[in-house]
């Protein structure tokens, strides 16, 4: 189907179809005369294989004994050692410096009621104190205490690093230039990739994971300055300069605030995801929740497990749904006339209720700290609904198992096991053709080509095979839901923010309904996958779709078109290339899912990846983690590429 | 000497040139300087990707003066100012303001030039949104690392004079558009420049607002007696508010005149296509029709000579005499008028 604005276009897009069509063949071919082949087609023969783990080791072993990192390391991380300290005192009153903590659990409700209110009115205030509340009563204060200073250290750390680093790419485009490959190869590494590096040289523990929580946070925020940096409007800029401004003044007083929102955003995406890895980083011995829905989770204790997650969500939420207020706040100006305290009233009322909270809390021991002991629980409850609901749901999700492992997960991980790696290589080549011409093909090859060279093309076939099945069973099932949603406007409302919320989730919480649904099997690993990998197809359908240009839609409408001929002809082409972004979202989400999942047992280069983490092998992580990362790029770049041109063609 | 103005007479020829431009070029692209180079050799095309946003500007503009430069968009208007103030940096020629050379002042002088001299104001306001609009006024006066009383006392005295009192405390995003440009100009002022420039103004505004901003602006203009030089695409505004207008066209100067000079003699087609679409009448004052030459043998009522020949439709219809008598505002004779000339312009010339 070709739209006016198609035929308008008037460079000639060269045509790769052909070209596309050979290597297809080939490929085809190759697959086909399997037994003909030599071994050295069917599978990377020995020669191919780089040791690349062991260069890494070399590396990392020169870094730290012969440069003497590892002092410096250390040194850094005995000093957010000392940060972490005070913040637990405060938070749960471990005993260190400054020895004033606990501080009351009501007050520090209180106070992120305050915020919330500050921020955005009653909805949000009751959001920010009802999670404290419920942690507090639910007897996890201790726990989420421990979560949570992690993340009040280190978000300072990973937005003072990623806007020193967005400012400096953004002063000088040669540093943006070597920047922006690192950042992409930085944003598709999977998160235990940054743990083993972390650990070789912090060793585990609450360091360790406040370390790699940073680490894994810069790159939003370098993005995000980057962006607002840019974004800032010339005139405003001149306008700066004309007012006689030094280089410094412009950066400080006119560029830095002007980019307000573009940099407050950078904090919300770091604060979430420092959630997601402080929740992950339980595997290098962070203690809080995250250790906690592990060791439940790992002993399959359902009802409890939920009571864990519903904290994480909520944290998840309450952080989330902050620090977009107040990227979004705009400043408003007072009534003239009106009195300090009345300008000031949110921060009197404040001081009044934690005066009034902390004099109680000595009287009465409850509000100051709640025992284990005096803690609810609804973990029976849950538990005795959940055993009744599996169990009437069983015989559905039993043959459901049976007939995804026979019929669908083994037939397919064999097919994707049974093919040559060079039929693989030229249907990838022929893929990256067909998009982009020679360039996008050698592009393909150069991702796959070094998985093939890093001796783990099996475990990759696997997870190729894991993210695929993932990716079609969501697709499946987001498609149809985004087309429902997006037909009329308070509905898609409603999925959108269902699907922000969703998002938000840190993705070890996904695991927790299908653990319960389907036991510990590849089954239940494709299913949280496939939720997880849902969320932005069915979003970016939703957006794709309702952004189409209205008068288009009435064009057609004028012209007699039925609301199916509508769909068809108008809206789903025009929304294709956003379409195509929530696909390439989800592919990256289901990679990162799948590497997470491992630890319930499969066997692809995540199972190899936490074996790794556990020996402290950085090289086979690091190589392990690239050959992720370079999946995610490759399938990155292919929908990217097609997503543009696609655009082009249609002049949006 | 026909066609200057009356209200200016000779003092403008006495004032000194504060801002001279000489042979000032701009050029964007990757290599401006060869492609200078290239464009002045040959007298050819130049090199590819290079755009000529200033052609050779040769320009003097007095002190008090205000200078109105016209031109449509892509006309180079915009980067001229710019030039003028050094946000960016000629390619080749000279500016020289108040007998220094801008081009080759430091980053300090320039800075203080810009602190002490200058006011700019822009198109979109340039607002910065997280300060009140109090503190955007005061925002030069802050840089220059004025304490804050008194910044705030300067700031307020400004925002009465654009007629912003009990708006201190307001954001900018809080304000009409209209609002919005009082404050840019209020801060332009703050530091009491000697030289204005306004960069289209008030074009982002619709056309009432934009008509009352133009009758502020003539009222602060003959409050404080600045150097300005003022950007317009609108032909309109620039003959509303302009001593002298500067047309520019592909980035060169096609005219400079005064407003009278302009409508009565064009000096090119493209300007002609401007002043022909235009009522002449609401431009030609009477001064510029008054010939020295016919001063001789005049008697009876005379009409000032910086009326419009609009405004003195009635009186030329009615007036019988051939010869009408001008004079200044001060009374003083400046010659005859042609009524039967007069009347050609009030009724344009075909009728």
């Amino acid at each position: 189907m070709t739209l006016p604005s198609a035929t308008r276009q008037a460079p000639p897009q060269p045509n790769y179809t052909r070209v596309a069509l050979i290597l297809l063949t080939l490929a085809c071919g190759l697959g086909l005369l399997k037994s003909a082949l030599p071994s050295g087609f069917v599978r990377p023969p020995e020669w191919l294989i780089l040791p690349f783990a062991d260069w890494i080791n070399g590396f990392f072993k020169f870094l730290r004994e012969d440069l003497g990192l590892l002092t410096l390391t250390r040194a850094f991380a005995d000093a957010l050692q000392w940060l972490l300290d005070v913040t637990a005192n405060l938070l749960y009153g471990k005993a260190r410096w400054p020895r004033i903590g606990p501080i009351p659990w009501t007050v520090i409700a209180i106070s992120a009621a305050a915020i919330g209110y500050a921020l955005k009115g009653w909805r949000l205030a009751a959001l920010c104190g009802g999670t404290f509340v419920w942690i507090a009563l639910m007897g996890q204060w201790k726990w989420a205490m421990e979560t949570l200073s992690v993340i009040v250290v280190a978000t300072p750390f990973s937005v003072g690093l990623g806007l020193a680093l967005g400012i400096l790419a953004w002063r000088s485009p040669r540093f943006e230039q070597v920047l922006n490959p690192v950042l992409n190869i930085a944003q598709s590494l999977p998160h235990f990739a940054y743990m083993i590096p972390v650990v070789v040289f912090i060793g585990v523990g609450p360091k360790a994971g406040a370390i790699v929580t940073i680490i894994f946070s810069v790159p939003p925020m370098i993005r995000m300055t980057l962006l607002g940096m840019k974004k800032v409007p010339p005139e405003v800029i001149e306008s700066g300069k004309m007012s006689g401004a030094t280089p410094w003044q412009l950066l400080r007083a006119v560029r830095l605030p002007t980019a307000r929102t573009e940099l407050l955003i950078g904090v919300n995406q770091v604060i979430m995801q420092c959630l997601a890895m402080v929740v992950l980083a339980s595997f290098i011995g962070m203690p809080g929740l995250g250790q906690k829905l592990l060791q439940l989770l790992q002993a399959l204790k359902i009802g409890l497990s939920v009571e864990i997650g519903l904290t994480i969500v909520l944290l998840a939420i309450m952080l989330d749904r902050a620090s977009k207020a107040w990227a979004v706040r705009q400043p408003e100006h007072h009534a003239p006339g009106s009195s300090w305290v009345w300008r000031h009233r949110v921060l009197v009322i404040w001081a009044v209720l934690v005066t009034v909270a902390f004099g109680l809390a000595q009287v009465v021991p409850y509000l100051h700290i709640v025992q284990r002991s005096q803690a609810f629980s609804i973990a029976g409850p849950i538990d005795a609904l959940m055993d009744q609901f599996i169990r009437m749901i069983a015989p559905v999700t039993a043959w459901l198992r049976w007939f995804l492992i026979v019929w669908v997960l083994v037939p397919l991980r064999d097919a994707f096991l049974w093919m040559p790696f060079t039929a693989v290589l030229t249907l990838l080549a022929a893929a990256g053709w067909a998009v982009g011409g020679v360039r996008s093909a050698l592009i393909c090859l150069g991702f796959f080509g070094a998985i093939a060279m890093s001796g783990w093309w099996d475990r990759a076939m696997i997870t190729v095979y894991m993210v695929c099945i993932s990716v079609i069973l969501a697709a499946l099932i987001g498609f149809p839901l985004g087309i429902w949603a997006a037909r009329r406007a308070a509905r898609a409302q409603r999925l959108l923010l269902l699907c922000d919320t969703a998002q938000t989730f840190p993705s070890f919480i996904y695991l927790i309904p299908v653990i319960m649904l389907f036991g510990v099997n590849d089954v239940a690993v494709v299913a949280a996958v496939v939720v997880f990998a849902a969320v932005p197809l069915v979003r970016y359908t939703i957006e794709g779709l309702r952004g189409v240009p209205s008068e288009l839609v009435e064009a057609a409408d004028m012209s007699g078109a039925t609301a199916r001929q509508v769909l068809w002809h108008v809206r789903l082409p025009m929304a294709l290339p956003t379409i195509m972004v929530g696909l390439n979202q989800s592919v990256m989400f289901s990679l990162f899912m799948v590497i997470i999942a491992a630890f319930i047992g499969t066997q692809d280069l995540g199972q190899e990846m936490q074996r790794a983490l556990s020996s402290s092998d950085v090289g086979k992580g690091l190589v392990l983690g690239f050959a992720v990362a370079f999946m995610g790029l490759m399938v990155d770049h292919l929908l990217m590429q097609w997503s543009a041109a696609r655009k082009k063609a249609l002049g949006l | 000497m026909p066609g200057e103005l009356c209200h200016l007479g000779e003092d403008r020829v006495a004032t000194e040139t504060l801002i001279a431009c000489r042979n000032v070029w701009k050029i964007f692209g990757a290599r401006p300087e060869q492609h200078l180079a290239a464009l002045s050799d040959t007298g050819g095309t130049g090199m590819p990707g290079h755009v000529v946003a200033v052609r050779d500007v040769t320009l003097d503009i007095a002190r008090g003066e205000m200078l109105v430069v016209m031109g449509l968009s892509g006309s180079g208007k915009s980067t001229l100012v710019r030039c003028l103030s050094r946000l960016i940096e000629v390619t080749a020629g000279t500016i020289n303001i108040g007998g220094a050379d801008l081009g080759a002042m430091s980053e300090t002088q320039l800075i203080a030039l810009r602190r002490q001299k200058m006011g700019m104001v822009f198109q979109s306001f340039g607002l910065l949104p997280n300060r009140s609009v109090l503190d955007n006024v005061a925002f030069p006066l802050e840089m220059r690392g004025q304490d804050r009383a008194t910044r705030h006392a300067r700031a307020r005295e400004m925002l009465d004079l654009v007629s912003l009192q009990g708006r201190e405390d307001y954001f900018p995003r809080e304000l009409s558009g209209g609002q919005q440009q009082r404050v840019g100009i209020a801060r332009s002022l703050a530091v009491e420049p000697e030289i204005w420039f306004l960069d289209e103004p008030f074009s982002a505004l619709d056309p009432l607002i934009r008509r009352e901003m133009q009758d502020e602006f003539l009222r602060l203009k003959g409050l404080l007696g600045k150097t300005i030089v003022f950007i317009t695409h609108d032909f309109d505004e620039a003959l509303r508010l302009a001593d002298r207008i500067a047309i520019m066209k592909d980035g060169a100067i096609e005219q400079c005149d005064t407003p009278d000079r302009i409508v009565m003699h064009p000096a090119t087609e493209y300007v002609a296509k401007f002043t022909s679409a235009i009522d002449r009448a609401r431009v030609i004052r009477a001064g510029s029709l008054a010939e020295p030459g016919l001063a001789n043998s005049l008697e009876g009522g005379a009409v000032c000579g910086q009326h419009t020949i609009r405004s003195l439709a009635r009186q030329l219809v009615n007036d019988t005499r051939d010869i009408i008598p001008v004079t200044n505002p001060d009374g003083v004779l400046l010659g005859g008028m042609n009524r039967q000339a007069a009347l050609d312009v009030l009724l344009g010339e075909g009728a």
